[in-house]
């Protein structure tokens, strides 16, 4: 397969593919840290995660108008803004719902993925009737357009760029906040041992809604990055969200740097044999692949070695 | 069997209501729908044996499978292959390129028939496929999972993985399996049209029958000693391993059975809608009928079929005239029958219809034996 290629052409496939796969990668990790928070230090499934996302991506697009219609010499850092208004939109969201519904179901983890799942039919039909069901992209301001030539034949897209350091300042942010600052310890405390936390004086219900809303608002910036890379409609959550949920299994659920491990691992094996073989097939290869090892490692490859 | 063991088997509340079932489905239903409505039923129970194989699954052996569209849609894909290569004799298919093979494979440039489809001209080769194929996928799945003793949340996502894995690999190869629009354009089962009232009507009732035999069988393993196992080792798994128990056999047996039930819904559906399709393999399917299950009651076989009954009746209805409050419908019924009524119908019936209806029946009960004592003794 590899014969019809010099070795230039075949360097320089390795070099796109390669970073369309670290694009995708960029998502995949926005997308699983959130989750990650949520379903490995709360053990909650949250089968909403992905329409967060796209509550994000929604509230880009409205910011986006909303400059071009009133603020159009700001256009350019309008950016910035959507991503923090996405941030606090789905967290809000999230702690909304945490309060609602979540609280009630932690001793029944499998009901809290049935009922999730419900208000993830809910906020898609939601999105369809206020936005409609086509879908819709954002138009970006012009110094994130463009690409970095590199050679002759390897373009680096701007966009991809802005979203990868992205997710390089949020993933260092959120290990800062989880493991370094005295809330994250908390919330870790409260994972491990709920009674013990609460008679040292942790507040855990506050703990468990302010985890459940950060999960919720990083799917939101999450969403808010996808609206660079790719349109955005009521039932595209849907399409991550097994993706997602095998990243954070794949990589051993309470552990961050799993996460991120295994959603490179996935996202470049993706994208390498998309190249080659019909996209279809590379999906379920990946998804193969990754099904088998899990069914050799169940507890995923970075497992914390606690008792439980 | 003796007078207890069958008590023991099927207590009487539990007859009463195989009962009930029976005269609403052999005989309420076809007396009064017309047989447009009768065959939309017949598809609602279809998903019934899914959902009674997941109320043994779930709400007995506490493992949530999101998987189970696989099932039924192996089951229904193997029916249809026979079905379709059936349809496709050299006569019927003669303005093809290749006649003689199914009309998607001409579409796809295919010009023989690949090694796997085969076997599925023999009728009893189907029959056997149908429940053997899912059966055997859902016993590697199981074996991998439980002998590591992966559970509870990893085996819902990872059930949820093949579900998606599946209907990515019948999407993606079109020429094999007919991709989006699946195996279409069903005619005759060893040249009987099941295109026909008639045919529609004998196979209703068929699926009936096997529905039964299956609640039948659910019942069986309920009241079994399997079924307090599997009660026991969804409180309390390491206890019931200390006590010597191998926990995963058993949790692979409820599993495979789960899935063969699936298999003959899947296979029972095929012949009644004359289609199959990617659409009811993958997530979303597999999701609803884990609702259909816990809307009915997950402790309930029988809650179960009237659980599917009913929310397929209000989509069917719904939908028609308001498709877009239906979704919003949908997702309040998942949110508030996980939150107000985990035990759904049957929970309902359990706390508010049953006292009424026990007393309605010692009564009646009571009426009889006292007449019964009147009439003269004979000796037994």
């Amino acid at each position: 397969m590899f014969s019809e290629y010099t070795t230039a052409e075949l360097v320089s496939i390795f070099a796109m593919q390669g970073f369309a796969g670290l694009i995708l990668f960029s998502v995949f990790v926005l997308m699983a840290l959130g989750l990650a928070i949520i379903f490995g230090q709360m053990g909650v499934i949250n089968m909403a995660h992905g329409e967060f996302m796209i509550l994000g991506a929604y509230v880009t697009y409205l910011i986006s108008n909303l400059f071009s219609e009133y603020m159009p010499a700001l256009f350019s850092i309008y950016f910035f803004i959507a991503m923090i208004a996405a941030f606090f939109t789905a967290g809000a969201l999230g702690a909304f719902v945490e309060w609602a519904m979540i609280r009630h179901l932690y001793k029944r983890p499998l009901d809290t993925l049935l009922a999730t799942w419900g208000l993830s039919l809910i906020m898609q039909q939601l999105y369809r009737t206020v936005f409609g069901a086509r879908e819709v992209g954002v138009s970006l301001p012009d110094w994130l357009m463009g690409s970095i030539p590199m050679t002759d034949t390897i373009d680096i897209p701007i966009n991809g760029l802005f979203v990868m350091g992205l997710t390089i300042v949020i993933s260092i942010s959120v290990y800062l906040l989880m493991f370094k600052s005295r809330w994250g310890g908390q919330v870790r405390a409260v994972v491990q041992n709920r009674p013990m936390a609460g008679a040292v004086g942790i507040n855990t219900e506050k703990s468990d809604r302010m985890t459940f809303a950060l999960g919720c608002a990083i799917a939101g910036v999450a969403g808010s990055a996808f609206t660079m890379i790719g349109s955005t409609g009521p039932t595209a959550g849907q399409l991550y969200i097994v993706d997602t949920f095998l990243v954070v299994v794949f990589g051993g659920a309470q552990s961050l740097l799993g996460t991120i491990a295994s959603a490179f691992t996935i996202s470049q094996a993706q994208s390498t044999m998309e190249f080659f073989l019909s996209g279809s097939m590379a999906k379920v290869l990946t998804l193969l692949v990754v099904v088998g090892i899990l069914m050799l490692r169940p507890q995923g490859l970075f497992a914390l070695k606690i008792r439980h | 069997m003796s007078k207890t063991t069958l008590r023991a088997f099927m207590p009487r509340q539990d007859l009463i209501s195989f009962v009930v079932l029976a005269v609403v489905i052999f005989i309420v239903m076809p007396l009064c729908t017309d047989i447009f409505r009768l065959n939309l039923i017949g598809k609602y129970l279809t998903y019934a044996f899914v959902a009674v194989g997941l109320v043994l699954c779930w709400g007995y052996g506490g493992i949530l499978s999101l998987g189970q569209g696989v099932f039924f849609g192996l089951g229904g894909y193997c029916m249809a292959m026979f079905l379709k290569l059936e349809a496709s004799t050299p006569e019927a298919t003669k303005i093809q390129s290749t006649p003689g093979i199914p009309d998607f494979m001409d579409w796809n440039q295919l010009t023989e028939l690949p090694w796997f489809w085969e076997p599925f001209h023999s009728l009893p080769f189907t029959l056997v496929a149908v429940l053997v194929v899912p059966t055997i996928f859902a016993y590697i799945i199981g074996v991998a999972m439980f002998k590591r003793r992966v559970g509870g949340v990893y085996f819902a996502i990872i059930t949820q993985a093949v579900a998606s894995i599946l209907t990515i690999l019948i999407i993606g190869q079109q020429g094999y399996t007919g991709g989006v629009n699946g195996i279409t354009d069903l005619r005759t089962l060893l040249g009987w049209d099941i295109r026909t009232d008639s045919a529609k009507y004998v196979l209703y009732f068929v699926n009936g029958i096997l529905l039964f035999a299956c609640l039948l069988f659910a019942q069986f393993v309920r009241k079994s000693k399997l079924g307090r196992i599997l009660l026991a080792m969804r409180e309390r798994e390491d206890r019931v391993r200390f006590s010597g128990y191998d926990v995963s056999n058993f949790k692979t047996f409820v599993f495979c059975m789960g899935a063969a039930f699936s298999a003959i819904g899947g296979a029972m559906f095929t012949l009644q809608v004359g289609f199959m399709s990617p659409s009811f393999v993958g997530i979303v399917p597999s999701i609803e009928l884990v609702i259909f299950c816990a809307v009915g009651g997950r402790m309930s076989i029988i809650g179960a079929v009237y659980g599917t009954l009913l929310i397929n009746w209000a989509k069917t209805t719904f939908s028609e005239s308001f498709p877009e409050l239906w979704l919003f419908a949908m997702g309040a019924l998942f949110i508030g029958v996980v939150m107000a009524f985990p035990s759904g119908l049957a929970g309902l019936y359990q706390t508010h219809a049953k006292p009424w209806v026990d007393k309605a029946l010692s009564k009646l009960l009571s009426q009889r034996e006292s007449t019964n004592s009147n009439s003269p003794v004979t000796a037994d």
